[in-house]
């Protein structure tokens, strides 16, 4: 009696491993494949936090994948991971916003050429109460200058990450050296931009946003958009097809087809597109302005 | 706090409405961390017995680096995995970076400590009964493995369920090696951390509020299991 | 009542006459024993026989050589080694001097699988208590049908029929001592050793145990009982081996023993005496 429930328990175990490996090899025999170059299949790309929280791959990227049936994979993470990983070859095509690091990247030969997508810019969001009184200021540098005089408490990405990479320059530009506060009124999250939102929403702090992340952004709480428009706001995206030279496993083909759709009419229409809450959270701008 | 409610509520109509989403990412969880728990127990309580009842040089020096292997934080093993997974990584050329089978070679990783620490133990206090006993019918050192699992399958259901527990509950470890990918490596937890990072709070809870029901569930299923087992086996 | 404990042996076979004929003979004269079938494993010598743990000394040296259709009991007061000596004997221990020969040979699994032992406390699997003889038999490679008889068999002689699928742990300490004991005799070993088997038992549940004992010895199996019960050796034993110190002491057929021990040191013990 105790073999029959032995061997029932075994068949059980094996018949729901099979039952398992169904579905999941579906995914795993397309990896393998998709490695060869003749079958478009997938590919992946390195991006941001923004653009996967904001919405917006979910709303363009089904229209790349009906129109060339190659679907879109998106790691979404701090540009400066997104940057490592596709260094680690683990990516077809980079999308990001930290125009420093991108050239850097195809000069190291990593990455075949960068071109510009589109932008957006950044916003300076703060408790609606305002303690350090910048609301309205159209000068970004004093904004930053008087939140460091006052003391209010200011939270930074502090991961690397593109939006982290513009507030040090903007920090550089007000002329303060916020790293000796570190841990009293600058706070470094270490996290992602939706992260570092939720923070400063929890302690009534400034913080610097994307705005395309700011307006998707469910938990607003007390903050509000308090500096704006100010020129070294910009932020640019960019795409780079991973070099299939320094990484062989790169879908060149595809890759190359979804750079070439994101810069072309369809896709720069897409992102002018989308729309949340009414408003456009990204400006198509390819073929302007690149190299 | 609205949260809460609007969180319930939420969890409530998408489970009854069978949100496509949800049974996706659900299903996913479940396979990947069935997947890992079943690997991690099919070498995890061999290794625990091994550890239990075998006379080997450097046994202890195993059994505390198997025990202090259960604190490994998931981010580490995410980590170490994503480095042997990656393309510029020893194992790159499989090319299983961003797949549920990265995701569940990383829950395995960190379930294995478990299951083999708890079952050493489990295992290892039975032997201390068994061991002459079992010495003096003449069986060999297979057989006494075999006897001891079987006599403490009650017990050991209960390490697999913790180890169950931990997989189930881990995002460190999937996030970095699956990369949440929507429609591929998008699981339970990793779709939580993102709805939190979107700040869209209510959603996120409602999925923790789902995940708890499926613990719930798999607890229930094993209890169940466990009451229709001849009595004999719960010692 | 179906042969209940009767090994499968060629010496068994045989068993009555070749009982019979050693029966009486004790002590140290036994060369005129007749020889054992050359598949038998008894005799068992034993021949410088040491033990010692943590430097210090437990048993040996001993010799000694133990004989088929004979009920051994091996005698003395507390720490004078006989669990010890019994565990070297069944193989749990390994001697650090000394060597065990069963007619002639070193014991290997064949011949371990020829013996049993029950433990003062009794040490039962966490099944049910027919799954406890099962698994003997299983392990001993009994066909299944046979199994089953052979289990009923052994439930029956334990007077546990009724507790056939009961899990062993929820047992009383006599029906527990009972079914290690029918549990140890279901693949009928030709040697039996038991240490101590009713040490922690009332005296039914002793009675009950000694009972199935003498029926064991009857059907052909060996039995060596270690035991400090002077009363016990007494009802069971034909000879005694009294150790004292580690040390084997005297020999003798156990009613010359209880009569007229020959050393001062059974004597005292016999009398109740404090040695030392």
């Amino acid at each position: 009696m105790m073999w029959n429930a032995v061997s029932k328990s075994v068949v059980g175990a094996w018949s729901l491993l099979a039952l398992m490996a169904g579905p999941l090899a579906g995914p795993l025999d397309a990896d393998t494949e998709a490695g060869t170059d003749t079958d478009p299949g997938h590919i992946l790309v390195q991006s941001t936090t923004s653009t996967e929280n904001s919405g917006l791959f979910e709303a363009i990227l089904p229209q790349f994948t009906a129109q060339t049936g190659i679907e879109v994979r998106v790691v979404a993470v701090g540009t400066g991971q997104a940057i490592k990983n596709a260094r680690n070859c683990d990516g077809d095509v980079l999308f990001v916003h930290d125009r420093a690091s991108e050239e850097r990247f195809v000069a190291d030969g990593a990455g075949l050429s960068r071109a510009d997508v589109m932008y957006n810019d950044f916003v300076i969001v703060g408790p609606a109460a305002d303690p350090a009184g910048i609301a309205g200021l159209g000068d970004v540098a004093e904004a930053l200058s008087t939140i460091a005089a006052t003391g209010q408490a200011f939270v930074s990405r502090g991961d690397q990450s593109g939006t982290h990479k513009a507030e040090r320059r903007l920090w550089v530009t007000a002329g303060v050296d916020p790293d000796p506060a570190s841990g009293t009124w600058y706070r470094e999250s270490g996290s992602g931009m939706g992260a570092t939102l939720n923070i400063a929403a929890g302690m009534d702090a400034y913080t610097l946003s994307d705005r395309a992340t700011w307006v998707a952004f469910q938990n607003k709480a007390s903050l509000a958009i308090l500096v704006e428009g100010d020129d070294r706001l910009f932020n640019q995206y960019g795409v780079i097809l991973v070099s299939p030279e320094a990484c062989p496993s790169v879908r060149a083909e595809a890759g190359q087809a979804f750079v070439d759709w994101l810069t072309g009419p369809a896709g720069q229409a897409a992102i002018a597109g989308y729309r949340r809450d009414g408003r456009q959270l990204f400006f198509p701008n390819a073929g302007r302005g690149t190299n | 706090m609205q949260d809460f409610t609007a969180a319930v509520g939420l969890a409530v109509r998408l489970l009854a409405t069978a949100d496509p989403d949800l049974v996706e990412i659900v299903s996913l969880s479940l396979q990947v961390s069935l997947t890992a728990l079943i690997i991690a127990a099919l070498v995890g309580l061999p290794l625990g017995a091994c550890l239990a009842i075998g006379r080997f040089r450097g046994r202890s020096v195993a059994i505390v680096v198997v025990n202090a292997l259960m604190g490994l934080p998931p981010v580490v093993v995410g980590l170490i995995v994503y480095l042997c997974l990656s393309r510029a990584g020893p194992f790159g050329v499989l090319g299983l970076l961003y797949t549920p089978a990265a995701m569940i070679i990383a829950q395995t990783v960190l379930v294995l400590p478990i299951i083999a620490a708890l079952s050493r133990q489990i295992l290892e206090d039975l032997n201390r009964d068994y061991d002459e006993q079992l010495r003096s019918f003449g069986v060999g050192w297979r057989g006494s493995v075999a006897t001891l699992l079987w006599d403490a399958r009650a017990s050991l259901a209960t390490v697999l369920l913790a180890g169950f527990g931990r997989a189930i509950a881990e995002v460190g470890a999937v996030i970095i090696v699956g990369g949440n990918i929507d429609h591929v490596t998008r699981v339970m937890t990793t779709a939580i951390a993102l709805e939190t990072s979107k700040g869209n709070l209510a959603l996120a809870l409602a999925l923790g509020l789902v995940l708890l029901l499926i613990a719930l569930a798999v607890n229930a299923l094993a209890a169940a299991l466990r009451q229709s087992m001849p009595e004999a086996a719960r010692a | 009542m179906p042969d209940i404990a009767r090994p499968m042996t060629a010496s068994a076979i045989t068993g009555p006459g070749d009982g019979s004929a050693d029966i009486h003979p004790f002590g140290e004269g036994r060369s005129g024993a007749a020889p054992s079938p050359a598949d038998a494993i008894l005799p068992l010598g034993v021949r410088g026989l040491c033990y010692r743990a943590g430097g210090r000394p437990l048993v040996g040296p001993v010799d000694l050589d133990l004989h088929h259709g004979v009920k051994t009991a091996i005698l003395g007061p507390n720490g004078a080694g006989k669990s010890v000596l019994l565990r070297l004997m069944h193989g749990l221990l390994t001697p650090t001097a000394g060597t065990i020969r069963w007619n002639g040979r070193i014991a290997d699994a064949g011949i371990l699988r020829r013996q049993a032992m029950v433990f003062q406390t009794p040490v039962l699997l966490r099944r049910s208590v027919a799954e406890n003889i099962a698994y003997v038999l299983r392990l001993r490679g009994w066909p299944r049908a046979q199994r089953a008889t052979r289990v009923g068999e052994m439930l029956a002689l334990g007077r546990l029929g009724d507790f056939a699928r009961v899990p062993a742990r929820v047992l009383s300490g006599g029906e527990k001592q009972r079914l290690a004991l029918v549990r140890a005799l279901a693949a009928r070993p030709e040697v039996l050793f038991l240490d101590e088997p009713t040490a922690s038992l009332d005296p039914a549940s002793t009675a009950a145990i000694e009972a199935i004992v003498e029926r064991a010895a009857a059907a052909g199996t060996k039995i060596v009982l270690v035991t400090h019960d002077i009363a016990q050796a007494r009802r069971l034993a034909d000879e005694v081996v009294f150790l004292d110190r580690g040390r084997l002491v005297e020999r003798s057929a156990a009613f010359r023993f209880f009569a007229r021990p020959a050393s001062p040191e059974a004597a005292a013990f016999l009398a109740g005496d404090l040695l030392y």
